[in-house]
């Protein structure tokens, strides 16, 4: 629903910019970031006179858009993948802020924030524990109180870089759930039930006792909802804020591949939050209009120096500064 | 269709002859726009079968008429079934028409027969309000309210009286086909109610009198001759709330569970065709995946097909039955 009040106000503006091609971009895609991409716009706008008319359609339909032709640039929660790329050849990908997901939860009588490995959050996940009191959900929990009741799995129902990023997490700490489910948008979840969107599946678990779910962190802080400490690659236990998943991304940052296509869950760090993920402006290498040109690489500096103060604001974490370095030596190629 | 919108007003004889050849002129100029509003509406079918049938390729030439059959749901391994959503959508549809056509009907009676002036009015007024209330307000209204009381309530009622049959067996979650259902059912009430009883006020006031005048009582002449003249208005009013049930997408994606599983319990959580669409198509990548998805609008487009004709022949047979009759 949101999409959709969203779109019919970009609509106008769309038409409204038409008259100077050149001064106006338009993008589209990932739903997550498309508050702080608006934000952005917006200054951008003030700041420069250039109208950029970003359209939160999904990352999907961004990808789809981008690779028609149909946007200026496309936006996406996951990189592209190979073949993806060789249907649209000369793809930059630029990270731009980074996005975390948090497991919350509702046990009636266990008021402290609990503790989770990866390889309990997927066993409760693929159904292969059903109890909260089981014996690999204690282990991690010594001394809590733990009932023993049915868990409830809520998952998102609808597709969404929430569950990339959740189900890329859960594939790297669990074999079983690699081979048996994998990652993506949309998987086939093997128990549980589907809320839709992060206000869906928050619903689901505060009315079912002894639900478990995951949410995008922004939602979580905005909502101020519980939600549990993840033991990440180093072996600590990391509550997921601003800076440990920033510290996921600078973990990630020394093995940066050239074209930015990584995936940071479970990165190395003792302060690394393990379920965090960048989030990806898909840029064409040749932008034929030298206008335009400019006013995109005007864009993206922009964003990578000054707009990136505006994360805190939004509950964005802000990018290391290795990852900024590198993507400023790549806005270069931009031809 | 454009020759009854043509019969204009014949009784100028006494104006100009060139007044006359211009009206028809304007007759004429009438008939044609009108005739490609008509077209349209066929032009708009043919579209959408065509966009519908070309965007399905990928996902036919892959599965074939096993799409209609596999349960399988899985986009990561590029595997698709219909059959889940298929008989999700079925079942929620045909519940819902169960809890709200007698409600609808015996509302509609109330209020035409048997309600008084101002009382009638006003809650006619109310149920034409109810009609235009978004369907995703409905969803939200279910979400904090219905599924709750699902969950600690109703369902552990339903339990423990029918708890034996399959149907009301299993954990209840609140969300459900059960409660997709009751949602769908208060959703259709009114389009029930409002098309009911304008076919039960369009009965001649003769039938009712004559009835009355033959010694019958006021349920009697209502329920023996009003309702069974109004029957085609009523049936058509439970068709077009079949077809809004069919169709709903966001109140049922928000109650539903949204498991892409076939269960045999209501209590059991399910999926619907539109609500799987509305929730993966923005996400879906790759060409099965939307593929897929596309197919599964054509499934809904042919399902709803057939049920028009099914309803049209119900019609017809009932109108013959009728006529023999009288």
């Amino acid at each position: 629903m949101r999409r959709i009040i969203l779109a019919g106000t970009l609509l106008p503006l769309l038409f409204a910019g038409a008259a100077s091609a050149a001064d106006t971009i338009n993008a589209a895609g990932a739903t997550f970031p498309a508050p702080i991409y608006q934000k952005w716009a917006e200054e951008f706008k003030t700041k420069t006179g250039v109208q950029i008319n970003y359209q939160s359609v999904g990352s999907g339909a961004g990808i789809k858009q981008f690779t028609d032709g149909t946007v200026d640039f496309g936006a996406s929660d996951m990189p592209m993948t190979d073949d993806q790329l060789k249907a649209k050849a000369g793809t930059l990908h630029f990270p731009t802020v980074l996005g975390a997901d948090v497991v919350t939860y509702n046990i009636p009588g266990v008021t402290v924030d609990l503790k989770f490995s990866g390889p309990t959050v997927a066993g409760i996940f693929m159904g292969t524990i059903t109890k909260w009191n089981d014996a690999k959900i204690k282990a991690d929990n010594p001394g809590v109180n733990l009932p023993g009741t049915d868990i409830v799995v809520i998952h998102r129902s609808d597709g969404s870089g929430t569950s990339f990023i959740f189900t890329d997490f859960l594939s790297k700490v669990s074999p079983e759930w690699k081979s048996k489910v994998g990652a993506s948008t949309s998987v086939s979840w093997p128990v549980g039930l589907g809320g839709k969107g992060n206000e869906g599946v928050t619903g689901l678990v505060k009315l079912n006792p002894g639900a478990i779910g995951y949410v995008e962190l922004v939602y979580a802080v905005s909502q101020k909802l519980g939600y549990a400490d993840i033991k990440n690659a180093g072996g600590k236990f990391v509550k997921a804020d601003f800076d440990s998943v920033t510290a996921a991304a600078a973990g990630a940052a020394k093995d940066m591949p050239a074209d930015f296509r990584v995936s940071i869950t479970n990165a190395a760090g003792d302060k690394a939050y393990p379920i965090s993920s960048f989030t990806w402006l898909l840029i064409p290498t040749q932008i034929k209009d030298p206008a335009k040109k400019k006013n995109i690489v005007a864009f993206l500096n922009w964003i990578l120096t000054d707009g990136q103060k505006d994360c805190q604001a939004l509950s964005y974490a802000p990018l290391p500064a290795a990852v900024v370095a590198k993507e400023k030596k790549q806005i270069a190629s931009i031809q | 269709m454009t020759s009854s919108v043509a019969a204009q007003p014949q009784s100028d004889k006494t104006t100009l002859s060139s007044v006359v050849r211009r009206l028809r002129g304007g007759d004429e100029i009438a008939r044609l726009i009108t005739l490609l509003f008509a077209v349209s509406v066929l032009a708009i079918s043919v579209l959408l079968i065509w966009v519908l049938w070309t965007g399905s390729e990928a996902s036919r030439a892959k599965s074939g008429f096993g799409f209609l059959t596999s349960k399988l749901w899985n986009p990561v391994t590029d595997e698709f079934g219909a059959y889940p959503f298929i008989y999700g959508t079925i079942v929620t549809s045909v519940l819902a028409l169960i809890i709200a056509v007698p409600t609808g009907v015996g509302a509609a009676i109330y209020l035409s027969e048997l309600a008084r002036g101002a009382w009638s009015d006003a809650l006619t007024f109310l149920v034409e309000l109810l009609a235009a209330v978004p369907s995703v307000i409905f969803g939200l209204l279910a979400m904090f309210t219905l599924v709750p009381l699902m969950r600690t309530t109703i369902g552990p009622g339903l339990k423990s009286v029918f708890g034996s049959l399959p149907l009301f067996s299993g954990p209840v979650y609140g969300v459900g086909y059960l409660t997709a259902s009751l949602v769908l059912s208060v959703m259709i009430f009114p389009y029930i109610i409002s098309v009911s009883r304008e076919a039960l006020l369009s009965v001649p006031r003769e039938q009712r009198e004559a009835a009355l005048a033959l010694g019958a009582t006021k349920w009697e002449s209502t329920w023996q001759i009003v309702v069974p003249f109004a029957r085609l208005g009523i049936l058509g009013s439970i068709f077009l709330a079949f077809a809004r049930a069919l169709g709903e997408t966001m109140a049922v994606t928000l109650v539903i569970g949204n498991d892409p599983a076939v269960h045999a319990s209501l209590f059991a959580p399910g999926y619907t065709i539109s609500a799987v669409i509305a929730n993966e198509f923005t996400e879906a990548t790759g060409k099965i995946y939307p593929a897929a998805l596309i197919e599964l609008g054509l499934v809904l487009f042919v399902l709803t097909f057939i049920l028009n004709g099914l309803a049209r022949l119900l019609i017809l047979v009932t109108t013959q039955k009728g006529s023999a009759k009288a």
